[in-house]
């Protein structure tokens, strides 16, 4: 359409990027991080999401509209992710003293 | 009258309906008239498959004892609620009469992309032949809300075909929604501003917000459910490190917000009748528009309103209860909007408005109930029992199916050519009413006296209503199949229809023929008044 065609190089280098990642994630698996390896699996797999969304779905040259709803799709899922935790979070509170 | 012109221009008229014919033309057709129809047709029959499992489980309860095993009672309501929910309710409203008016009220020749509206059938049959395969090998007992650990783990009936079947289905229902998005934003005729859309549309455009945004929820929970039951991946099954209310969580943050997509759509066309038959214009336009969008919104934050009794962290409890009542605003809003246009009006009794009637009464009890619901203190005593029943039956078949019925009546001529007959009509408008409080005010006050919701057996001195309930069940029956015969008499045999029977507003009433040739209009439609202008002021001038 009326954006420059993308050269077939950027496709195979965001592809190998992804290949690394992967490997990266299974290596990262072996290792005894504790906590972090929840962290590390996490965060990789967010920079490979961003990779796909940006350039296979070819976000980063979209209109603001679409990256609008993009927007809009990352905040919904936020609403939930938040509300889930905040409950995780507060199940073991006891109630508090008394005052009234 | 044979000889009366336009009539019999009207005769000789290509139309969408005789452009072209034989199965292939049905099948492979890409116009959203005839799509409408494919799905009318299959969402009817899906009712009637969700209808026979009621009767089913209605039958049983007539006695203390029932007559069904413990385990086939189960499969009867679980196959009941998935049918209706996922088959029926979902698309009924925005994939028929939305696909047939959204591109006609914003002056379109389509939707924006035809052939996935075709594709969307597709796959709501696929997921449907799926969901059947389940049941005709024996059916699946989950309940429709397939909670883990029971159906990730113990479960031993079909729950992953049925998943894949709610699953597939559920991708019908988001491109049906992508479709109304980017049809509302790009496709709208001259003149046609955000300000001057039927309210019609705006319901349509918030329903399509929620499937887009919901609907994937699902289908993740589904996959997840699936490996958790395939894999034992320690998702949702406490015995392998899950936490099964993680289940309630991500499927209630779709179904909540679902439950707005299957009463949204009642609202949209509640909001075109009324204004038809008070001669009047919708009192508070903005505010009714703007409701529906803050219902979408707001509906996202609910959920763990269905979780108050699951072991929820009670901190979150109060947060979901206080942000349901809120939901009840923009709900409330539109009901008294609805009311002030009435108000002076010049009100005429045809079905539609028998049935806008029916929605405005049975909706607001089924919202109020909702709010009793939503109060932590009642719901622990009352969660889990038959009051829940009442509630949302009172919303989904008092509400949505009121004003699927009262909707599929007021465009009958604009779809068919044909008038349907006025007299049967209203008298199963009556039945349908007198029906439905029959079979569902008996189950407030059972739930309330505490019967359980999913038991095949009860006490005895539950009895009574039961039986109530139950006749009226068999009232409602008729009620719903009465239709089905006039309507399909009308169909072939019906009196041909002018273009404008109601003399209502709106572009597919007022420029379009009837019914509309396969791209809509024959000439572009140009919009220069406000929506329901049925007192014809020429410009968008205030009272005064
Ligand atoms: C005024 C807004 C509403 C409020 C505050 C509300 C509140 C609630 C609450 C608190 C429950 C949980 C009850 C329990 O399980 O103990 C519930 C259940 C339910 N509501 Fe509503 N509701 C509202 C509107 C609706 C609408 C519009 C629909 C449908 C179109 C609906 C459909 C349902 C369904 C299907 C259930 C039962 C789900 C199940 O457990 O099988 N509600 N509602
Ligand atoms: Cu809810």
């Amino acid at each position: 359409m009326t954006h420059p065609v993308v050269p077939i190089k950027t496709y195979a280098a965001v592809f190998g990027a992804l290949l690394a990642l992967t490997i990266t994630t299974v290596a990262v698996s072996k290792l005894e991080l504790g906590e972090f390896n929840f962290v590390a699996a996490m965060t990789i797999a967010v920079i490979k999401g961003t990779l796909v969304v940006m350039f296979f779905m070819d976000v980063r040259r979209a209109t603001s509209l679409t990256k609008l709803i993009v927007g809009a799709g990352l905040f919904w899922m936020a609403i939930l992710f938040v509300f889930v935790l905040s409950d995780y979070a507060s199940r073991g509170w006891l109630p508090g003293p008394r005052w009234f | 009258m044979s000889t009366y012109l336009p009539f019999a221009r009207t005769e000789a008229r290509t139309n969408y309906l005789n452009a072209d014919y034989g199965w292939k033309s049905w099948l492979f057709t890409t116009d959203h008239k005839r799509i409408a129809l494919l799905y009318l047709f299959s969402i009817t029959a899906f009712f009637f498959v969700g209808g026979a499992f009621a009767v089913g489980m209605r039958v049983n309860l007539l006695t203390p004892e029932g007559i069904f095993a413990h385990d086939t009672y189960n499969k009867l309501f679980t196959m009941h609620g998935i049918i209706m929910v996922f088959f029926f309710l979902v698309p009924s409203i925005p994939a028929t009469l939305g696909n047939f008016l959204v591109p006609l009220m914003i002056g379109a020749r389509d939707l924006a992309f035809p052939r996935i509206n075709l594709l969307s059938w597709y796959l709501y049959m696929i997921g449907g032949a799926i969901a059947l395969t389940a049941i005709v090998k024996g059916g699946v007992d989950t309940g429709w809300t397939f909670y883990a650990p029971f159906s990730s783990t113990y479960s031993n009936t079909h729950v992953i075909l049925t998943a894949i079947g709610v699953f597939v289905s559920g991708f019908s229902s988001i491109l049906t929604g992508l479709n109304f998005i980017v049809t509302i934003h790009t496709m709208r005729a001259p003149g046609m501003t955000w300000g001057r859309l039927p309210l019609f549309v705006w319901g349509h455009y918030a329903t399509s917000l929620i499937q887009v945004l919901g609907t994937p929820v699902i289908a993740i929970t589904l996959v997840l459910l699936g490996l958790e039951r395939v894999l034992h991946a320690g998702i949702f099954d406490p015995a392998v490190g899950g936490d099964p209310v993680l289940f309630q969580h991500l499927f209630w943050f779709y179904s909540h917000p679902a439950v707005y997509i299957m009463i949204l759509p009642g609202m949209a066309v509640i909001s075109e009748i009324i204004p038809c038959f008070s001669r009047k214009a919708l009192f508070g336009y903005t505010f009714v528009a703007i409701s529906s969008i803050a219902i979408a919104v707001l509906g996202f934050l609910v959920w763990g309103h269905h979780l108050f009794v699951a072991g929820q962290s009670m901190y979150a409890s109060m947060v979901f209860s206080l942000l349901s009542f809120l939901v009840a605003i923009p709900s409330a809003i539109k009901v008294f909007n609805w009311t002030a246009t009435m108000y002076k009006g010049s009100i005429s009794y045809e079905t539609p408005m028998l049935y806008a009637f029916g929605f405005i009464g049975l909706f607001t009890i089924g919202g109020l109930t909702g709010l009793f619901l939503a109060t932590l203190a009642i719901d622990v005593h009352v969660t889990d029992t038959y009051f829940v029943i009442a509630h949302f039956h009172y919303i989904m078949v008092g509400g949505m199916v009121m004003a699927y019925l009262g909707g599929i009546h007021f465009w009958f001529p604009k779809i068919s050519g044909r008038m349907y007959p006025e007299g049967w009509a209203r008298f199963a408008a009556l039945i349908v009413f007198v029906g439905f409080n029959l079979t569902f005010f008996p189950q407030f006050i059972l739930g309330y006296q505490g019967m359980p919701r999913r038991y095949a057996h009860y006490p005895p001195e539950f009895q009574v209503l039961n039986v109530m309930s139950t006749a009226g069940a068999s009232i409602l029956a008729v009620g719903y199949l009465l239709p089905i015969i006039y309507l399909g008499w009308a169909w072939r045999k019906g009196p041909k229809a002018p273009q404008n029977p109601w003399n209502a507003k709106g572009l597919e009433w007022e420029q379009s023929p009837t019914p509309p040739p396969t791209y809509n209009f024959e000439t572009q439609p140009v919009v220069t008044e406000p929506a329901y202008n049925y007192s014809g002021e020429s410009e968008e001038v205030g009272i005064g």
